[in-house]
């Protein structure tokens, strides 16, 4: 199975910024300049050195875990881990940095046929920036089990980490991620999901915190009938830099997937960028592929960058496409809320809501999305006197 | 009883050719337990009207005042004239994606009322009120307008206008795009309202087919920015028999000309 993968993919070598050729060595990724394709829109000053050679041996930090019944998620040495499983090479130098000084691993493996609606719940919380750290994280789903599992990030960290993700077929995951950080941490990671035939994963990002996040998510497929749905919601206050690469990987036919990431942006230098990368290769045919971001901007001094990307190898496909859009508050929203009576800053609430709304009752995790919604509604309450 | 007094309103809107005076001099007073029509051809300002007394952003107000009971509505914010009293059935209603119509309906009903309503009635209120416009209840659940036909967007814009209960309701062609058997739901609505004896209704409409649902109690034909004819209802017949023609080839003319030069 993974050697037709491999041979797909040998066959058909794109010379394509989307698909860098990835290595293991640190010494093959030079450091940034920040002139790079992939790195020019991050502030590399800010990254206290993860993209050089600040050691990454920080400890400041502890993990707490709420496992479903039947779920285990434990941490193991590199040597006992099934590191690689998703078949992921490093493709920028934070992330073989951070493969190369991870010690251990902690995994998260779903039993094969498990089924289960209560969320594995893992949440790291950082007590301090100074020292840097990096973690890997591999979450397996067996076979056609069914599960929900929240990362957490909270605190103060300076972090560099790389998540695997390996769905046998049939599998079905949602896997949360929220970034939860104090405003002064930062946070680069690389996540790599490998989609097994018929399995279906659903990510949801979620950036709140921090003062960089940068997180590359990228996912590919062993067989047909795989699904990917990629969704986000992120929210950029003043000086906050938050990055979304994203990239979708065609490798088998008969395959789907959905990237959706909304945004709202408020406060002097908030700045959020989106990079939605899709490559149909040749063995794809028959897939269905569509990208889309939204970003609400809403006080000036704010920026929002938002780059979709489609390649296509083969004609034979269901459908791809993208949108993109970067709005600011539109007016005649408020004027409707406004003329049956509701305040201004009440009725901007109830637009930024509906704007993220879409996205958050996709997600499927009812608590999650009550959570969601009420971490907006804070992001809201603490710059209202700033809007507008 | 309260009353809404227009004078001598003038508004313009900002173009790429500067700005242009689109009402030029609108003198009107409506009282509650009043029904007034206005009527008038396409382009002679009946939207701006509408617009202007709800506190639309692109018009601007260079001359005359409207009041409340002598309050001054124009230095009102577009909420605080909501909650004064006022009400704007739209022509075109917006869509606020991801809003639930339920959501909405609180909201704003909480606004006008300064505190929420009681949950229990209040449900109950809003399944009513959608029920008597004939949208099923799972309406509430929707976003607001949001892939909503034409009718939709009308019956949804009524069922607002009784659940919030205003003192004036300006409605700007609710009419227009209606079927009959919507029209007649519409008109139903509209005149439950007025049935209460304390409202007032500005019935902006093109076309006569609504006034045999809706018996207003003066008609105003509205051309160039003015009102340049007003009567009783048997004005709305006369239209209905002779078309706007008449005014709008003389439209030129200084208002309040209009009767003498009939004959």
């Amino acid at each position: 199975m993974s050697t037709t993968i491999a041979d797909a993919l040998e066959l058909e070598h794109v010379e394509s910024h989307l698909h860098p050729e990835g290595s293991f060595e640190v010494d093959d990724h030079p450091v940034p300049t920040g002139l790079e394709e992939i790195w020019r829109f991050t502030p590399l000053k800010r990254l206290r050195g993860l993209h050089q050679d600040a050691p990454l041996d920080g400890a400041a930090f502890t993990v707490d875990v709420e496992a479903a019944d039947g779920v285990t998620a434990v941490s193991v040495p590199v040597a006992d881990s099934a590191r690689g499983a998703s078949g992921y090479v490093p493709v920028d130098r934070v992330s073989a940095r951070a493969w190369q000084a991870a010690t251990s691993v902690f995994e998260i493996t779903v039993p094969k046929d498990l089924v289960t609606e209560t969320p594995t719940v893992v949440r790291l919380t950082g007590s301090g920036v100074e020292h840097a750290a990096a973690g890997h994280l591999l979450v397996r789903a067996g076979a056609f089990s069914h599960a929900v599992v929240v990362v957490e990030y909270a605190g103060s960290a300076t972090w560099a980490e790389n998540i695997e993700v390996v769905l046998d077929d049939g599998a079905q995951l949602t896997l949360v991620t929220v970034q939860d950080w104090a405003d002064d941490a930062v946070h680069v990671v690389s996540q790599h999901s490998r989609v097994g035939r018929d399995a279906s994963l659903k990510h949801v990002a979620v950036t709140l915190g921090g003062d960089v996040v940068r997180a590359s998510t990228s996912a590919d497929y062993v067989g047909t009938g795989g699904s990917v749905d990629l969704l986000g919601v992120y929210f950029a206050d003043a000086g906050q830099h938050l990055e979304h690469r994203l990239f979708v990987d065609h490798t088998a036919p008969k395959t789907r997937s959905n990237v959706e990431y909304k945004g709202a942006l408020q406060g002097q230098d908030a700045h959020t960028v989106w990079i939605g990368n899709v490559l149909i290769r040749k063995v794809a045919e028959g897939i269905d592929t569509f990208e889309q971001n939204d970003n609400l901007v809403l006080t000036d001094g704010a920026k929002a960058d938002s780059v979709p990307n489609l390649e296509i190898e083969t004609g034979e496909i269901d459908g791809a496409g993208h949108a993109s859009t970067t709005g600011r508050f539109d007016d005649q929203h408020l004027f409707y809320l406004q003329s049956r009576g509701i305040e201004e800053e009440e009725a901007r609430r109830l637009v930024v809501h509906g704007f993220f709304n879409d996205v958050i009752r996709r997600i499927g995790v009812p608590a999650l999305q009550e959570r969601l919604v009420e971490a907006i509604e804070d992001e809201l309450a603490e710059h209202v006197g700033r809007i507008g | 009883m309260t009353t809404l007094d227009i004078k001598d309103l003038h508004v313009s809107v900002a173009t790429e050719d500067g700005d242009k005076e689109i009402l030029r001099g609108v003198d009107l007073t409506v009282n509650t337990g009043e029904v007034h029509a206005i009527m008038g051809p396409n382009g002679s300002g009946k939207s701006t009207l509408a617009y202007s007394i709800a506190g639309h952003p692109k018009y601007t107000i260079t001359k005359g005042s409207v009041t409340l009971d002598g309050q001054d509505i124009l230095s009102m914010t577009v909420d605080e004239r909501a909650r004064a009293g006022l009400f704007l059935a739209m022509q075109y209603p917006v869509e606020v994606p991801g809003v639930s119509v339920a959501n909405f309906l609180r909201t704003a009903k909480t606004a006008i009322d300064g505190e929420a309503p009681k949950l229990r009635t209040w449900v109950k209120d809003v399944n009513s009120a959608l029920e008597r416009m004939t949208l099923d209840p799972s309406f509430a659940q929707r976003s607001v307008n949001e892939g909503f036909s034409g009718g939709e967007k009308k019956r949804h814009e009524i069922a607002q206008l009784e659940l919030l209960n205003p003192k004036f309701a300006v409605l700007d062609e609710t009419d227009s795009g209606l079927d009959i058997d919507a029209l007649r739901v519409v008109s139903d609505g509209v005149n439950r309202y007025t049935a209460q004896g304390d409202r007032g209704v500005l019935l902006i409409t093109h076309y006569t087919r609504i006034l045999q649902y809706i018996k207003p109690d003066f008609v105003h034909v509205f051309v160039a920015g003015r009102v340049a004819e007003q009567g009783g209802r048997e004005l709305a017949d006369q239209l209905e028999a002779e078309g706007y023609d008449k005014y709008t080839r003389r439209s030129d003319a200084p208002a309040g000309a209009g009767a003498a030069a009939q004959a």
